[in-house]
């Protein structure tokens, strides 16, 4: 059994998708702790997002974090890639579908990964612009900032701007919900079909999914509201 | 219960064989007894089809007693009808009321071609266990049961899994038409006993493959498979074979 049979087998497949899945939730805790510095404002009016600049100035000019952004990039794009090619797949597996759908056997969450997923999708398209795209490359409303004399991006101002109209903060909302959605089905799948089959893990692992995919999409959705509402900033 | 007597208008699926296509036609059944079997219920709308001229509807069921895993049919929407933990034979007549409305379709997947009406052809399911769903043992006298010593954890998941009885519900039942109940529950009943261990390896590989071949599709764990299933095989099961499959192709030796 070859590296290449193993992988392009079903089960192979269905395990890039949990490797990639679990990096993903890895990736995501950084994302909203870094993220979450911009509720200092909270305990600090004068702090206008110092932390959060720095804590972003950090993330962007650290080389061993740059790499590893290589990777976060590769495993997104493997997730997306493997997700789509699996779901055709599937689909095709039965040519003539049922007059009558068997539904009460599952959660319409756990049947929509590949409609999930690609609600995500165009959410992060439009995020990555954003935030992304201006910081590493077009510098598109981003305002330099010093502090103890380094200079760096205004990350926080350009949230400020971004979140200031009501229609990014819907598209941002809803994206979160669907990765909400996306996480309480693919969370403890990932860990299922990583083989993970003991009971004492799978029941633990299924309610830590469900707190983790409300949590982390609250926490996301909580910070352009807090902009826009004017909480912060 | 009380006895009830009942109409009813059934939509079933009709299809000369694999190569035609097939679709639905509506039979009223009269005075059907709430204590006849769903079968039963079958029996008299073909002697009332062979009585009127017509081809009967063509049907797989053998024990009529839930074990043999020879019975389909996808009623209303799920297989083996609205019970849980049921087969198609052991569903009552009572679960229907006067007057309903039952559609029955064959068990739907490319890896399942219709052979006639509601009969599928579930050969696949035999290649699969071809493939691996074996041990290896000596010729010569059956060795004392109690030879070996097996604990109870395991011997009881073993046979939870040996109830499994290939009827395919879960594939019928899955948005992927995955076979991985089945097939875990065919590799995990031989990983959790000392019998399997020889070929725990090649086993578990070669079965994947076999359904991967047989054209069924990628489990989601959606638990569509577990909630369907007359045998209550746990998606535990699927888990257990996923890590069986990881650690036999961490530890292949090329």
């Amino acid at each position: 059994m070859t590296w290449k049979q193993v992988f392009t087998s079903s089960v192979g497949k269905k395990l890039v998708m949990g490797l990639t899945g679990i990096s993903l939730v890895l990736f995501l805790i950084v994302h909203a702790g870094i993220n979450a510095c911009v509720f200092a404002d909270l305990a600090n009016p004068n702090e206008n997002g110092e932390m959060f600049n720095k804590a972003a100035h950090f993330m962007g000019s650290t080389v061993l974090i740059r790499l590893m952004e290589i990777g976060l990039f590769a495993g997104i794009i493997l997730h997306i890639y493997q997700g789509y090619l699996l779901t055709l797949e599937n689909n095709q597996k039965r040519a003539v579908g049922y007059a009558v759908t068997y539904k009460d056997g599952s959660k319409w969450y756990s049947r929509s990964m590949g409609l999930l997923g690609t609600l995500i999708l165009i959410f992060l398209i439009l995020h990555l612009y954003h935030f992304w795209v201006s910081a590493r490359f077009t510098h598109k409303g981003l305002e330099p900032v010093t502090y103890n004399g380094v200079e760096m991006h205004n990350m926080f101002g350009l949230m400020k701007a971004t979140f200031s109209e009501w229609w990014i903060i819907a598209v941002y909302t809803a994206g979160c919900i669907s990765l909400a959605y996306h996480l309480a089905h693919g969370f403890q799948s990932a860990f299922r079909t990583m083989g993970v089959y003991n009971n004492r893990y799978t029941t633990m692992l299924t309610s830590v999914g469900y707190a983790y995919s409300i949590i982390i999409a609250l926490a996301f959705i909580l910070m352009p509201l807090s902009f826009k509402l004017g909480w912060i900033g | 219960m009380e006895h009830y007597h009942m109409n009813l208008n059934l939509k079933v699926w009709r299809q000369k064989n694999s190569k035609t296509k097939g679709d639905f036609k509506t039979y009223q059944v009269k005075n059907i007894s709430s204590e006849m079997s769903f079968l039963e219920m079958f029996d008299v709308l073909n002697e009332q089809l062979i009585t009127e001229g017509e081809e009967p509807v063509a049907f797989d069921h053998d024990c009529r007693e839930g074990i043999c895993g020879m019975c389909s049919m996808y009623i209303n929407g799920k297989p083996h009808g609205p019970w849980q933990a049921n087969t198609t034979c052991q569903l009552h007549m009572r679960a229907f009321k006067d007057g309903d409305t039952i559609v029955v379709e064959p068990w739907r997947a490319n890896a399942f071609p219709v052979i006639k009406d509601l009969t599928v052809d579930r050969s696949s399911f035999d290649r699969i266990i071809q493939a691996g769903g074996y041990i290896s043992v000596n010729t010569g006298n059956a060795v004392d049961g109690n030879a070996l010593p097996i604990n109870k954890d395991n011997a009881d998941n073993s046979f939870a899994a040996a109830m499994c009885i290939g009827c395919g519900a879960c594939v019928a039942a899955c948005k992927n038409s995955s076979a991985m109940l089945f097939l875990s529950a065919k590799v995990s009943h031989l990983a959790l006993l000392p019998q399997g261990e020889p070929e725990r390896k090649s086993r578990v590989m070669n079965m994947v493959a076999q359904m991967d071949k047989e054209g069924f599709g990628a489990c989601t764990n959606t638990g569509a498979c577990e909630a369907t299933c007359p045998k209550e095989i746990s998606l535990t099961n699927i888990a257990r074979l996923n890590s069986e499959y990881l650690s036999a192709s961490l530890s292949a030796d090329k």
